[in-house]
């Protein structure tokens, strides 16, 4: 039978995996439309126009499910998480709402300024309106990351009155987890965002459409897409030594280390095998590596998960291999990028690469959400790490009615995203807009 | 836990909050639901989502905002409305996710069946939230019958019972009203008649169900209690009627944007009808009035309330500025020229 928590914790992973879908590239290609848009209105250029009017569109398309799946997480606390909900709203409640006033209603009602917006503001107002959509973009981010920084790594508050309360608004908005996460979740975002202008232009590219048009999108993104894919190994090295600093259970799960260690090494090939405590393969050891990772000293001692009682453990495979995966994608991103980055001025010379890079596009969402699964699946069995259980958090409620909701997310969000991948592949193909048309009428149908 | 200033403070922000949200996203639930009956061709149909277009995303975030308030000023009451409501919220998010995405994707295709579906989102997302909300808030004024704990027992048939169900066909009737009058002050030629006999009529039923409605509350509820102990709470069903009066006299000279504004008036006075006389309770328990969550019993700490008033008076207003902003700089009627750009729905 399966029970309420088990099943409300489906639908949190599937409500907020599916968000994920789109939030990234939200939040890069706001900032990458918002740059095209100005360096419209600096040069004068108008295939930079045409570039923000495609991108915008694509953008618009993906932005509408952004939007309508937010909603849902943000009441799932109350509906699925009360006992949570009554916890720990005293802080947790307040950033959400914060989020909501300062983020979300500048994102949305400029979204509409600049869609709407095109016959009616200057070209400089109308630009200032993707910027401000691409700013509270990234604003509710850090707000949310810093919620889920708090769950991570709880600050700021004593356990009053049967639940935690505030003590500190500002070790709450300053607690480095949650600004890691947050480096770490828009450094991943951009690149996601980078890689879909690039696949997308060399797409275009490979069949010699808009030649000149795809060639200023691709330089623009190749130099953005190098910055941040460079970045992000780095910021993920550190984040790693917050985690380890923070949430010892779950840097053990990371790395799939039973036994406690001094000096711990890194294996590059590992296979956990949870059921006898082990790992049933380690080969390639680098000396004093894991220890040199997570506390900048090889000597360091690494605690072991068999330091914890078995329920005190998240699962480590999921853990493991998510993390595993992201990090190889990580690099591998690194080294596209560098490619990318050396041919950015004559991209339709490489054939190869401009084959490779449409199907690149899906990684950086992949390492999105495994990045999720390791934070949060790591995090088990806490919701608030060493504060609260997840088995503790769950709404007094029948598990059909959870069962029922589950599968309806399910359905809805397959079939409308479905619908949303195809209209981005549809428009994304169809290219940008001729030149001279570009103000012409599109047909309407009576 | 001790009382203060800042409980009272977000019980007004409370009501507010979900009174702006009701009377924005309100019009764009009735052009929603008005869409199968009075467009006749594409273009009407396409008037309509476009009357709604620039401005339905920014209503929707003041539930968002309504929500997080709630969550973040009274944690309890957040977390025993929506697991207590768990289904008719679900349905009410779901009826939104459609409604949302049907404005995106409709006009992405050519297809009339492609269109037909997304029609029917809009449709059914619009209705299915005018009713459900006001189910709810009619079950909040008339209490939940919840224990202690604030566990809920019942079940969520129990919610269709005869006042949940007047509160849900006054919310419908008052959104169609709203939308009619929206649509009135966006369109021309023969929808902009259509939509005018539309509130005309509806109206008469509005009145009705306003009458019944606070009557019905006397009988099923105690809200009342709270205007004949301070009297000059009275000020606020009698600006509900003036504006519900109001509407046809304006409609008659056509004063449109004043028809509008009186609807507006009306649907904010409304709601604070019901926040008022739930004061200090947020949800009363039906089961024994002890158990009833009030701002008392359910309010985060002073320091976080101290906090969110601080970023409450704030941004609140800046929100409301640039709104307001954009509500005029999209204040023309949608033309048929409009239509034919690439940027409309
Ligand atoms: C790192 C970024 C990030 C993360 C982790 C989340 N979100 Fe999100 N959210 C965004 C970044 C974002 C965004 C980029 O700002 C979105 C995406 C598309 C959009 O419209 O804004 C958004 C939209 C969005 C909306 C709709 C806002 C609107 O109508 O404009 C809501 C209510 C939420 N989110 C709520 C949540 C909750 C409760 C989350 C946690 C469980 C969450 N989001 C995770
Ligand atoms: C959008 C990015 C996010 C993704 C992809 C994500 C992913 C997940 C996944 C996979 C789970 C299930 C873990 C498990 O049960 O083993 C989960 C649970 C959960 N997450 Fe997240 N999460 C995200 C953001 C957040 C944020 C920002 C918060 C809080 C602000 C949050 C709060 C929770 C809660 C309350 C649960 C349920 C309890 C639990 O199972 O731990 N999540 N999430
Ligand atoms: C070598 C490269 C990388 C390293 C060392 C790294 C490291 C980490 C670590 C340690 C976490 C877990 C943090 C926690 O438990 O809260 C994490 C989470 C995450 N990673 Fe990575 N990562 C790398 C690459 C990437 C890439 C390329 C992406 C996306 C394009 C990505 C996206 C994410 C996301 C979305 C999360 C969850 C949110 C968060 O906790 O910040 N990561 N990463």
């Amino acid at each position: 039978m399966l029970d309420v928590v088990l099943l409300s914790r489906l639908q949190f992973a599937v409500a907020s995996l599916f968000h994920f879908l789109f939030v990234p590239l939200t939040l890069g290609l706001s900032i990458l439309t918002a740059i095209f848009e100005t360096l419209y209105v600096k040069t004068g250029d108008e295939d930079y126009l045409r570039a923000a009017k495609f991108w915008g569109k694509l953008f618009l398309i993906n932005f509408a499910l952004g939007v309508v799946t937010g909603i849902t997480l943000e009441f799932q606390f109350g509906t699925n998480w009360s006992k949570y909900s009554m916890y720990v709203g005293d802080i947790f409640g307040s950033l959400l709402a914060i989020e909501a006033t300062l983020a979300f209603f500048l994102e949305s009602t400029f979204i509409a300024v600049w869609h709407f917006g095109w016959n009616r503001l200057s070209p400089k107002l109308h630009a200032l309106s993707i910027w401000l959509v691409a700013i509270a973009s990234n604003i509710s981010a850090l707000w949310i990351l810093l919620a889920n920084g708090w769950m991570q790594h709880p600050v700021g508050y004593t356990i009053r009155n049967g639940r935690a309360e505030l003590t500190s608004f500002l070790e709450v908005v300053t607690n480095p987890f949650g600004w890691m996460e947050f480096i770490h979740t828009v450094s991943g975002a951009y690149i996601l965002a980078g890689f879909f202008v690039l696949g997308i232009s060399a797409w275009h590219l490979r069949r010699k459409r808009e030649v000149t048009f795809f060639k200023k999108c691709f330089k623009v993104a190749a130099v953005w897409t190098l910055i941040f894919a460079l970045f992000e190994v780095f910021n993920g090295h550190l984040h790693g030594s917050e985690v380890a600093k923070a949430q010892p259970t779950k840097l053990a799960a990371m790395e799939s280390l039973w036994e406690t260690k001094q000096g711990a090494p890194m294996y590059l090939l590992v296979i956990p095998d949870e059921e006898h405590e082990r790992n049933k393969l380690e080969l390639f050891p680098i000396p004093g590596m894991l220890s040199l990772l997570a506390y900048h000293d090889p000597g360091a001692t690494v605690k072991g998960l068999k330091e914890w009682p078995e329920e005190e453990r998240p699962p480590v495979a999921l853990t493991f291999w998510s993390f595993r995966l992201m990090v190889g994608l990580g690099f591998l991103f690194a080294a596209l990028s560098l490619w990318v980055f050396w041919k950015r001025n004559n991209p339709e010379e490489s054939p190869w690469l401009l084959r490779i890079l449409p199907w690149v596009i899906p990684l950086p969402y992949l390492a999105c959400e495994l990045g999720w699964m390791v934070a949060e699946v790591g995090r088990q069995p806490w919701i608030v790490y060493g504060l609260m259980k997840t088995s503790k958090a769950v709404s007094p409620i029948a598990p059909a009615q959870v069962g029922i909701s589950l599968l309806a997310f399910i359905l809805v969000y397959t079939l409308l995203g479905l619908v949303d991948f195809y209209l981005l592949f549809k428009f994304a193909r169809k290219g940008p807009g001729a030149k001279k048309t570009l103000a012409a009428p599109s047909s309407i149908n009576a | 836990m001790e009382q203060n200033i800042f409980q009272i403070i977000w019980f007004v922000l409370w009501g507010v909050l979900w009174a702006v949200y009701f009377m924005l996203d309100g019009f764009d639930f009735g052009l929603g639901m008005l869409l199968p009956f009075i467009a006749k061709n594409d273009v009407d149909r396409r008037i309509i989502y476009n009357a709604a277009g620039p401005f339905w995303d920014g209503n929707e975030v003041w539930l968002i905002t309504a929500g997080g308030a709630t969550f973040a000023a009274f944690p309890k009451t957040y977390a025993v409305m929506f697991s207590a409501l768990y289904t008719p919220l679900l349905l009410i998010l779901f009826a939104l996710i459609l409604r949302g995405v049907a404005f995106e994707f409709r006009a992405k295709e050519e297809s009339p069946v492609w269109k037909g579906i997304w029609d029917l989102c809009l449709v059914v997302g619009s209705f299915l939230p005018a009713l459900l909300f006001g189910v709810a808030f009619a079950n909040f004024f008339q209490g939940l019958p919840i224990d202690w704990q604030g566990i809920m027992h019942g079940n969520t048939l129990s919610l269709l019972n005869p006042y949940g169900l007047l509160g849900g066909l006054l919310f419908v009737v008052m959104f169609i009203v709203h939308g009619a009058l929206w649509l009135t002050i966006k369109s021309n030629g023969a929808l902009k008649r259509r939509a005018k006999k539309v509130a005309e009529s509806f109206w008469v039923i509005e009145m009705l169900l306003v009458i019944i409605f606070l009557v019905a509350t006397g009988f099923f509820t105690d809200l009342w209690v709270n205007f004949f102990r301070y009297k000059w709470l009275l000020i606020i069903p009698a600006l509900a009627l003036l504006g519900f009066v109001a509407i046809p006299g304006f409609l008659a000279y056509g004063s449109y944007w004043k028809a509008w504004f009186s609807s507006a008036l009306a649907i904010l006075m409304t709601t604070a009808f019901g926040v008022a006389g739930l004061f200090p309770r947020l949800i009363p328990s039906s089961l024994n009035p002890d158990w009833s969550l009030t701002i008392y019993n359910s309010s985060s700490s002073p320091l976080t309330l101290k906090i969110m008033t601080a970023v409450a008076l704030i941004f609140v207003p800046i929100v409301i500025l640039y709104q307001l902003w954009t509500y005029k700089t999209f204040s023309e009627k949608v033309k048929p020229e409009f239509l034919e750009t690439e940027e409309a729905y």
